[in-house]
Order: structure tokens, then C-alpha cells, then sequence
């Protein structure tokens, strides 16, 4: 079970909720379960997310494993200029 | 349209060419004699990316017209190295890495070979008013004023490499 | 082989990295051999020009091109209808995740023209002149419409509005009517209010900042060659040349293996050529003529029609205890992206209060669409708006608390462990480490003569991964050539090259590094978000590593050993142990002569999707004068201190911080986008977009401060983009300094300077010295 929270403008994409407890092994069961829990959150998952485990940013990373007590965080994609 | 033919030298071999009246010297030698060194910027004489000499003076190639080279003695970029090796300047720029993306390098190289001919002691202060009509967005000019001084200061001591 | 470890080896002593050898290119590009965008030529190659609005909002009814498609040497000619509309939601990941329909639309208007300078048509002829004439022949029938260009004015109720499909975005409930607000974003943490109620003092301040360009000397150039069997090549300068390919594919329904797309050398970028702009028009009149066609932007459209950054009008509020401990953070940021959503008001939005450790924090972003060209990325995008405000806020608080302005933002200066207002925890960071070093600095404590200030600012950017490839190919003669496809705009090839050579044990003149084609390696995220350093490194030493492991492999063919029976020290294969048997050591150069004995060609490769990039803080230091009677600011001295992680090639990482520096300069004294009544562009050209010269500035001195970065094996960090979030408010900061004012308007060109200094002295306009 991993606590995850919407960070950054993303905070706001669930009407109000922000923290979730999801059970999964890597960020691709996470965003998978996470949608299906939050159907409001699912297009932008979709879409695509940056998620954060314990302060390490993963653009695109579906097969990075998520420890269980990890402080996960999900925010947009960025890069740069 | 009538085309002008041009007989002129540039880096010091004859050439001719023909081109439209309203052509530009930068146009003559980027589509017409294939020497892309010098760039086109801005078209209109403010960036410094086209600098050549004529007869030894400092212009915008996009500022002075093919047909107005006839007669002339015209120096680009591509023969700033004498075929033996590189122009001080030139080595300088590597050392100092004078350069990021390099599309202003030609013009400032033409433009600074020209002012170490003028003046082959310059201050820091006269390289930056000479160079100031030669833009440049990557480096922020320090590298820049640094090689040209080295190099000043290299060739005054009568050394060349290369 | 398996992924390298991330974290960097405190031990490690690096023999080639962290040295100035001369860079691989560089003799090409001080001789004039380079090829950049508008270099290529090829046979019955047309030119092409593009038809652009003259109107900044107008309704396209028609668009005649019969008269032009006749006329003697046109070839083709292109309108909205050679460019299919998606019909999709899809994305294209470029620099940020762009909508596919937006780029199709500015690319090529289809209903509208939405910004002075959109593209309506284009045309392929047999030279410039007839192509001009061809455009001229042209009949668009506009219904023109009201404009607005100002962020503010675009906001309102009344404006004219862009898109009536544009239903604003996180707002609840959902909008009845359309408007020009994209999208509203908030960042909160904690609770503002509660944070304010414990602060003793507080600054409030609004903020106005004009557009400006990235300012590349290079125009956008391409050429293109479709064939008649499908497949196309294109050369462009551009900073990412798998994106064009895949843009451009998606865009005339090609599939992506039949373009092939060559990067030039490229003459600047900064975040603007990350996105196609001229190239999808290329390609399709180049279908269309069944001929190769070359586009070429002059100055002038690309100060119209390519993509500055923002205009922005931004409110901040801070609050602080006495004794200087910043309790509350509040930000609302509007920020105009052009004519499509998509403004970078998002990434301000995070990176705003970065800086600083804060428990309640609360951040407001708007994206609003106006009349003006598309914004693209501009080197941290987004970002030095919000920094600028921010940061004059705290010099403000500073002084209002009688603190050192160092001193303010070492005691809330975010650290190890800070939580961001976006949420997740910070790594290991440099920002203590270059306030610190600021405060240390010559420069902090020379002293300042009459009419002169000292100001001080830091910044932050993310920086990123990405999808890398890379291929190291070793030759019969023991050289190697790195083949990686992220195009090199500041030194990159020399950076790879050092870390190859570094790895490898060999000479660094024994590698080379080209930029490959878009066919010849797998996919490359472009040339930005201040990654290459980081994600090629990445994949430049796994490549090397996996080449050493060949190596050895075949070193312990020719010995009979087993392969772990051998290891790779100082360049050369060697017998791990006396046990493993007494043999010479074997050269890069001795195994790979004879490679077509012992299997084959030697090569190491790398595919990756880099995670693990490392954020980078940075704190500027300037010195100005201001001209009482001119309001002329003059910078006397500046000083940049960043935080590098570990520089590769030290110099290259100087001229990112001094070029950075420079650019943040002119954004905060003259550049800015002048837009007349007419919704028109007034300054379209360098006379009057006044970029700083040489003459402007002094030497740029750079200390880089190295926190290694935890998820690379050197402790490499980005260093690109941060260079240019901090000067806009150390200028402003600098200024405030030297005359008492506060300046909250950019730029801060002499005119402005000088009404705010006279109205400071309570004297009226047009009461100059003159009288």
C-alpha cells in the first residue's frame, strides 16, 4: 500500500481530494489503479504524469518499482528549453 | 532583367559572377559562389553576422550590393586561415572556447582581424565598442573579449601559430 | 548489459573530465566549413516564402491562389487545405507536451488568422524574386476582427475572445461562456492565511514583464526533398531533429521511417526551435512539386511568427517574523502564451517560492491566450517571470526587516530534505552552498561609488532526462567515434567526448562525436531542458562500459581465459589476478585490429530513458549604475554561482552561466515586444529588439559550486537553463540599490527608468532637465 498525493497544479484534479492509498508494486499498477479509483484523475494519467518516489522524479518510468512507504507525488511532465 | 557581371577578388582569387541589380553581396556569396561562411542574421545590417572587408574595410556583406564588388578586393571568413593554418584569432577562439553555437563566430573573427589590423594594442573597452555591432546570444561576449585580447597580445610578440 | 549505477563515487579522481581540451567541431565553425540551416543546397533545389497575416485577428473566408499557381516558375503553392485538421486530443512531446491540432493550425491557419505574421499560404518557386511576386498574387479574404495583445486586457470579460472553444480549465463550475483563460493552475501548501496571520511584516507588490524572444542569430532554415515514392529527407537546424521527424511525419500522414531528418549545425536555440515551425510547409510543397524546396526565414517573421516567451502581470505577497523567518508565500501569475494555450505559467508556478523552505505557500497561474505569435520554450521557461517577482520581493522584505539580503534567504534558504509547494522532498542541492559563496565572494563586499547599487537574486530550474541513444563504435586503429542525436548547440561533442575517453582509459583526441541523423539511432528527446550533459553522459558511459565489456570478452578469447578472468584499467585489457595467467596487456587498439578475427566489429550502445536528473540553484550577484539623467542602467560587474554537480568540460559550463547571464540582462534592461494599437508588431528586427552587445556588459565571473547529483555516476546536474532565472530581479534588485526606487515593471529600459526616478521625486512628466 502506497500513500500517494497530487502535487503541484495537480492538486486540485480530484474535487478536493488529494491523498490516496493505492495498492502497487510499479508506477504503472499505481497510475492504472489510481485512475481506476479516481475516474476524475484518469484522462490526465492518461495523458501522461511525472510521478516522484521519495523526491526522485520519473517522467516515464511505468517499470520503476515503488516501495511500499515510498512518498509518492504526482505532477506534470516538464522539460525545459 | 538584365544581370550585372562582376569581376572581383575575393580571399585573394579572381573571380566573376553574374547577379541581379538589387542583389546583396551576402546573397552573391552564400547562392552564388557557394561560400556559406558568412551568415545572414537579420538582413539589415544590425547583427554582424555577414561582416566582410572590402578593399580592407569592415562592412555588412548585406548591407552592399553584389554589383558594387566589381573591382574590389573582398576578404571573407573562409580565408581567414592563410592555407598553412590557422589565423591567431582563430586558435584563440578554441582556446578560450569563444564560441557555443558559432553563427556569430565568422563575422566576429572578419570583425576583429580587422580592428587588431587598425589597432593591434586594443583596450578591453575598445574591443567591446569595435565588437558591438556584432551580436552574439550564447556566450555573453566575456570568452569572446578574452581570446581577442590574447590573441592581440600573441601576435604583437611576433608569434604565429600554426 | 545492465544499467550503471546511479550514485556518484565520492572516491573517484577523474583523469580527462573536469580538463579544457579544445572541442572536436571547433575548427569548422572558426573557419567557416560548418553548415548550418540555411547552408544546404541541392539540385533544382525551389525557394519558398510564406504569406502571412497582416491582421492580428481576422476571420480566413477564402484564400484565391489561382492567379499565383500560374504565374511562370511557381512550383506549388500550400494553403490550410494540404493540412489535414487532427481530429484527435494527441500530444507531441517536444519541450512540454504541445497539442498536435494547435501546432497543425499555427503552422498553417485554418480559420482564423490569430496573430500578426500567421502563416496563410506558402509558395515554391524557382527563385525568391518569383516567389515574393507569386505571394503578392495571393487574394486572402479577411474579415477582420478586434485584437487584444495585453495579458491583462485579455483576461477581461469583454475582450475579444480566440477560441470559442476555449471553456476556461480548472475552474469549478465549468464556465458558461468562452473566454481567454485556458486554464487556471494553483500550487498550495498549507495554509496562506494562517501564514500571514503569524508574520510581522509583510510586502505586497504587482509586477508587469513584456514578451521577449530567445533572440537566436539564426533564422529557421530548412530544406526538404520529398520523393515520389514517399520518402523525404529534411536538413533544418533545429534542437531536436527526432521530434521534427515525428512532428512532421504525424503532420502529412507519412510514416515516421520514411523521413529522415539530418540536423545542421545549429545557430542557437534557447528553447525556440523545439517545435516545428516552417518545416511541416517545406516538406508539403516540396510533395507537392515533386521537388526539393528550401525555406528561410528572415528576421523579421521570426520575431512575428516563431515563438517568444511571455507576457506577464503577476501580484506576490510575502510575509516574515521580525527576526527575518518567511512564514507565508502567496503568488498570482498571468501569463500570456500567444495565440494557444500553452503558456509556461505552470512551470513559474512551481518554481516560484523553490528557493525558499516554506510551510504555507499558495500559488495562482493563469494561461491566457491573446494575439501575438505561439509562445515556445525560452530557456526555463517560465520560470525567471516568477523569480523575478519573487526575488524582488524578498530584497524588499530584506530591507524592510534591516537584513542582509543573503543573510534573509540563508535563514529560509531551501535544503536537503525541503519540502517544494509542489510536493515531493529535495535531494542534496547547491543553493546554501552559492548563497554562501556569494556572501564569500571579492565582488559582495568591493565597495560602490556614488549612484551605483549592488543587488542579488537566486534561481532554480528542474532539468530533466529524457529518451537518449547513443552508439560508440570502435575503429581498427583504436579511435572510437561517438555517434549520439541530440544536436550540439553549446559544446557537447567536446563534454561526451571527455567522458568517453574518460571511461574508455584513452587519449580524448582518440574520439570523435558526431550528431547522427534521425535514422541512424533510436529516438532522442531534443536538445533542451538542460539535459544533454546529464542524459547523454548517462548514456555515454553505459555505451562505454557495455564497448569495455566486449572488449574484455574479447581479450580473454585471444588469452583463453574466461571473460571475468580480465578487467579494463588505464585503456588496455589486463589478467584480473596472477591466477588468471601472465599475459600482456592488450590495447583498445590491439583488440579491435583484429575484431573480424574474434567476432566482429567492437561497438558499446546505450538506449535510455534518463531519470534521475538533478536540479541546479544559482545566485547572481550585479553591480550597476544608474544615469540620474538618461535613466541609462549600466551593469559595472556581475557574478554568476551555480551549482553544476560536476562539470565536464569547465568552460562550457562557464559560458551556459555567462551566456545565461547576459540574455537575463537584456530580458531585464531592453528587450521587450512593442505592440502598436494595431495589434501589430512595432520592433520586428535587432535595431530595435535591442539585444545586449559587447559593449553593454562587463566580464562575466563564474564560480561553479558542485553538490554532486545523486542519480548520475559523476554527479553531473544540468546546468543550461538556470543561468537565467536570477538576473531579471538582481538587476531590478541592483537598481533599487543604486536609486531608491523599485522598479516592478521589465524591462527596465531608460525611459521607464527615468519617469520612475522623477516621479519618485515628485516631479511630472515631461518636467525633465530640460525643463
Amino acid at each position: 500500500m502506497v500513500r500517494v498525493m497530487l502535487g503541484g497544479s495537480l492538486k486540485n484534479s480530484a474535487g478536493g481530494l488529494s491523498e490516496f492509498d493505492v495498492e502497487a508494486g510499479t508506477i504503472r499498477e499505481l497510475l492504472t489503479r489510481l485512475g481506476d479509483q479516481q475516474p476524475q484523475l484518469k484522462p490526465i494519467l492518461d495523458k501522461g504524469v511525472a510521478v516522484a518516489i521519495d523526491g526522485q522524479i520519473y517522467r516515464n518510468a511505468w517499470l520503476e518499482p515503488v516501495p511500499p512507504d515510498s512518498e509518492v507525488f504526482i505532477l506534470p511532465r516538464l522539460a525545459g528549453g | 532583367m538584365t544581370s550585372c557581371r562582376v569581376s572581383t577578388t575575393i580571399n585573394g582569387d579572381a573571380v566573376e559572377f553574374l547577379c541581379a541589380p538589387e542583389e546583396t553581396l551576402l546573397d552573391v556569396l552564400r547562392d552564388r559562389l557557394g561560400l556559406t561562411g558568412s551568415k545572414e542574421g537579420c538582413g539589415s545590417g544590425d547583427c554582424g553576422a555577414c561582416s566582410v572587408t572590402l578593399d580592407g574595410r569592415l562592412v555588412c556583406a548585406c548591407l552592399v550590393l553584389g554589383a558594387e564588388a566589381e573591382g574590389r578586393r573582398i576578404e571573407t571568413i573562409e580565408g581567414m586561415a592563410d592555407g598553412k593554418g590557422l589565423h591567431p584569432l582563430q586558435s584563440k577562439f578554441l582556446e578560450h572556447a569563444a564560441l557555443q553555437c558559432g553563427i556569430c563566430t565568422p563575422g566576429i573573427l572578419v570583425a576583429a582581424k580587422a580592428l587588431l589590423e587598425r589597432n593591434p594594442a586594443p583596450s578591453e573597452t575598445e574591443v567591446r565598442y569595435w565588437l558591438a555591432g556584432n551580436l552574439c546570444r550564447c556566450t555573453g561576449y566575456d570568452k569572446i573579449v578574452r581570446a581577442v585580447l590574447d590573441a592581440a597580445a600573441e601576435m604583437a610578440a611576433g608569434t604565429r601559430e600554426g | 548489459m545492465a544499467p550503471v549505477s546511479k550514485r556518484p563515487d565520492p572516491e573517484r579522481r577523474f583523469k580527462q573530465v573536469g580538463t579544457r581540451p579544445l572541442r572536436p567541431d571547433g575548427v569548422d565553425k572558426v573557419t567557416g566549413r560548418a553548415k548550418f540551416g540555411a547552408d544546404f543546397v541541392l539540385p533544382g533545389m525551389l525557394i519558398a516564402k510564406v504569406l502571412r497575416s497582416p491582421h492580428p485577428h481576422a476571420r480566413i473566408r477564402a484564400i484565391d491562389t489561382s492567379t499565383a499557381e500560374v504565374l511562370q516558375g511557381v512550383k506549388a503553392v500550400v494553403t490550410r487545405d494540404d493540412f489535414p485538421d487532427p481530429m484527435s486530443d494527441e500530444t507531441m512531446t517536444g519541450e512540454g507536451d504541445e497539442s498536435l491540432r494547435d501546432i497543425v493550425r499555427n503552422v498553417m491557419a485554418r480559420e482564423k488568422a490569430l496573430y500578426e505574421g500567421h502563416a496563410v499560404a506558402a509558395v515554391a518557386a524557382t527563385s525568391a524574386a518569383v516567389a515574393r511576386r507569386a505571394l503578392a498574387a495571393i487574394e486572402v479574404d479577411y474579415e477582420v476582427l478586434p485584437h487584444v495583445t495585453d495579458v491583462d486586457e485579455a483576461m477581461r470579460p469583454e475582450a475579444p475572445v480566440l477560441h470559442d472553444d476555449m471553456f476556461t480549465a480548472g475552474v469549478e463550475p465549468k464556465p458558461e461562456r468562452p473566454s481567454n483563460i485556458a486554464k487556471r493552475y494553483d500550487i498550495t501548501l498549507g495554509d496562506v492565511a494562517e501564514g500571514f496571520a503569524k508574520a510581522e511584516v509583510v510586502v505586497e507588490r504587482e509586477f508587469k514583464t513584456e514578451a521577449v524572444h530567445q533572440g537566436y542569430i539564426e533564422p529557421q532554415a530548412c530544406l526538404a526533398s520529398y520523393g515520389e515514392d514517399g520518402q523525404a529527407e529534411l536538413w533544418c537546424c533545429t534542437q531536436g531533429h527526432y521530434f521534427v521527424r515525428n512532428a512532421c511525419a504525424k503532420i502529412l500522414g507519412m510514416d515516421i521511417s520514411r523521413l529522415r531528418v539530418t540536423a545542421s549545425e545549429i545557430g542557437g536555440g534557447f528553447g525556440g526551435k523545439t517545435t516545428v515551425f516552417i518545416e511541416p510547409v517545406a516538406l508539403a510543397l516540396s510533395r507537392k512539386a515533386g521537388r526539393a524546396v528550401k525555406l528561410v526565414m528572415g528576421r523579421d517573421e521570426v520575431f512575428r511568427a516563431t515563438g517568444p516567451t511571455s507576457s506577464t502581470s503577476m501580484r506576490v505577497k510575502l510575509g516574515a517574523t521580525a527576526d527575518g523567518r518567511i512564514t507565508a508565500g502567496q503568488a498570482e501569475l498571468k501569463y500570456q502564451g500567444g495565440a494557444f494555450a500553452g503558456s509556461p505559467v505552470q512551470w513559474g508556478a512551481m518554481s516560484a517560492f523553490a528557493c525558499y523552505d516554506l510551510e504555507h505557500v499558495e500559488v495562482v497561474g493563469y494561461d491566457v491566450v491573446a494575439n501575438r505569435p505561439k509562445a515556445a520554450a525560452y530557456r526555463a521557461p517560465g520560470s525567471p517571470m516568477a523569480a523575478y517577482a519573487v526575488e524582488s520581493v524578498v530584497d524588499e522584505l530584506a530591507a524592510k526587516l534591516g537584513m542582509d539580503p543573503i543573510e534573509l534567504r540563508l535563514k529560509n534558504a531551501t535544503r536537503e530534505g525541503t519540502q517544494a509547494a509542489y510536493g515531493p522532498k529535495f535531494g542534496p542541492n547547491g543553493l546554501v552552498a552559492t548563497l554562501k559563496a556569494a556572501r564569500e565572494h571579492a565582488h559582495y563586499g568591493a565597495p560602490l561609488g556614488p549612484g551605483q547599487g549592488r543587488g542579488v537574486a537566486s534561481g532554480f530550474w528542474f532539468n530533466f532526462g529524457g529518451e537518449t541513444c547513443v552508439s560508440l563504435n570502435a575503429n581498427q586503429d583504436g579511435t572510437v567515434v561517438l555517434s549520439m542525436g541530440t544536436p550540439d548547440i553549446g559544446g557537447s561533442r567536446a563534454a561526451q567526448c571527455l567522458i568517453a575517453a574518460e571511461e574508455l582509459g584513452i587519449p580524448y583526441d582518440k574520439v570523435r562525436a558526431i550528431v547522427a541523423d534521425s535514422s541512424s539511432l533510436g529516438y532522442n528527446d531534443m536538445t533542451g531542458g538542460s539535459r544533454v550533459a546529464f542524459a547523454v553522459g548517462l548514456a555515454t558511459i553505459q555505451a562505454a562500459r557495455g564497448l569495455v565489456e566486449t572488449l574484455c570478452a574479447r581479450a580473454a578469447g585471444i588469452w583463453g581465459i574466461p571473460p571475468e578472468a580480465v578487467v579494463w584499467e588505464d585503456g588496455h585489457a589486463k589478467p584480473a589476478g596472477a591466477n588468471a595467467g601472465a599475459f600482456d596487456p592488450l590495447s583498445l587498439e590491439d583488440i579491435a585490429k583484429v575484431a573480424a578475427n574474434t567476432g566482429g566489429p567492437i561497438a558499446g550502445h546505450a538506449e535510455i530513458n534518463a531519470e534521475g536528473a538533478g536540479v541546479s540553484f544559482g545566485t547572481h550577484l550585479v553591480d550597476v549604475e544608474v544615469d540620474k539623467e538618461t535613466g541609462r542602467v549600466s551593469v559595472l560587474r556581475y557574478t554568476v554561482i551555480q551549482d553544476a554537480g560536476k562539470a565536464i568540460h569547465p568552460s562550457y559550463v562557464e559560458g551556459q552561466y555567462q551566456g545565461g547571464a547576459v540574455q537575463g540582462i537584456g530580458w531585464a534592461l531592453n528587450e521587450e515586444y512593442v505592440y502598436g494599437d494595431d495589434g501589430r508588431l512595432q520592433n520586428p528586427g535587432f535595431l530595435d529588439y535591442r539585444v545586449p552587445v559587447a559593449s553593454d556588459v562587463p566580464m562575466i565571473d563564474t564560480v561553479i559550486v558542485e553538490v554532486p547529483n545523486p542519480g548520475h555516476p559523476y554527479g553531473v546536474r544540468g546546468v543550461g537553463e538556470t543561468p537565467i532565472v536570477p538576473p531579471l530581479a538582481a538587476v531590478a534588485n541592483a537598481v533599487a540599490k543604486a536609486t531608491g526606487v523599485r522598479m516592478t515593471t521589465l524591462p527596465m529600459s531608460p525611459p521607464r527608468v527615468w519617469q520612475a526616478l522623477q516621479a519618485a521625486a515628485g516631479v511630472g512628466p515631461g518636467s525633465g532637465p530640460e525643463g
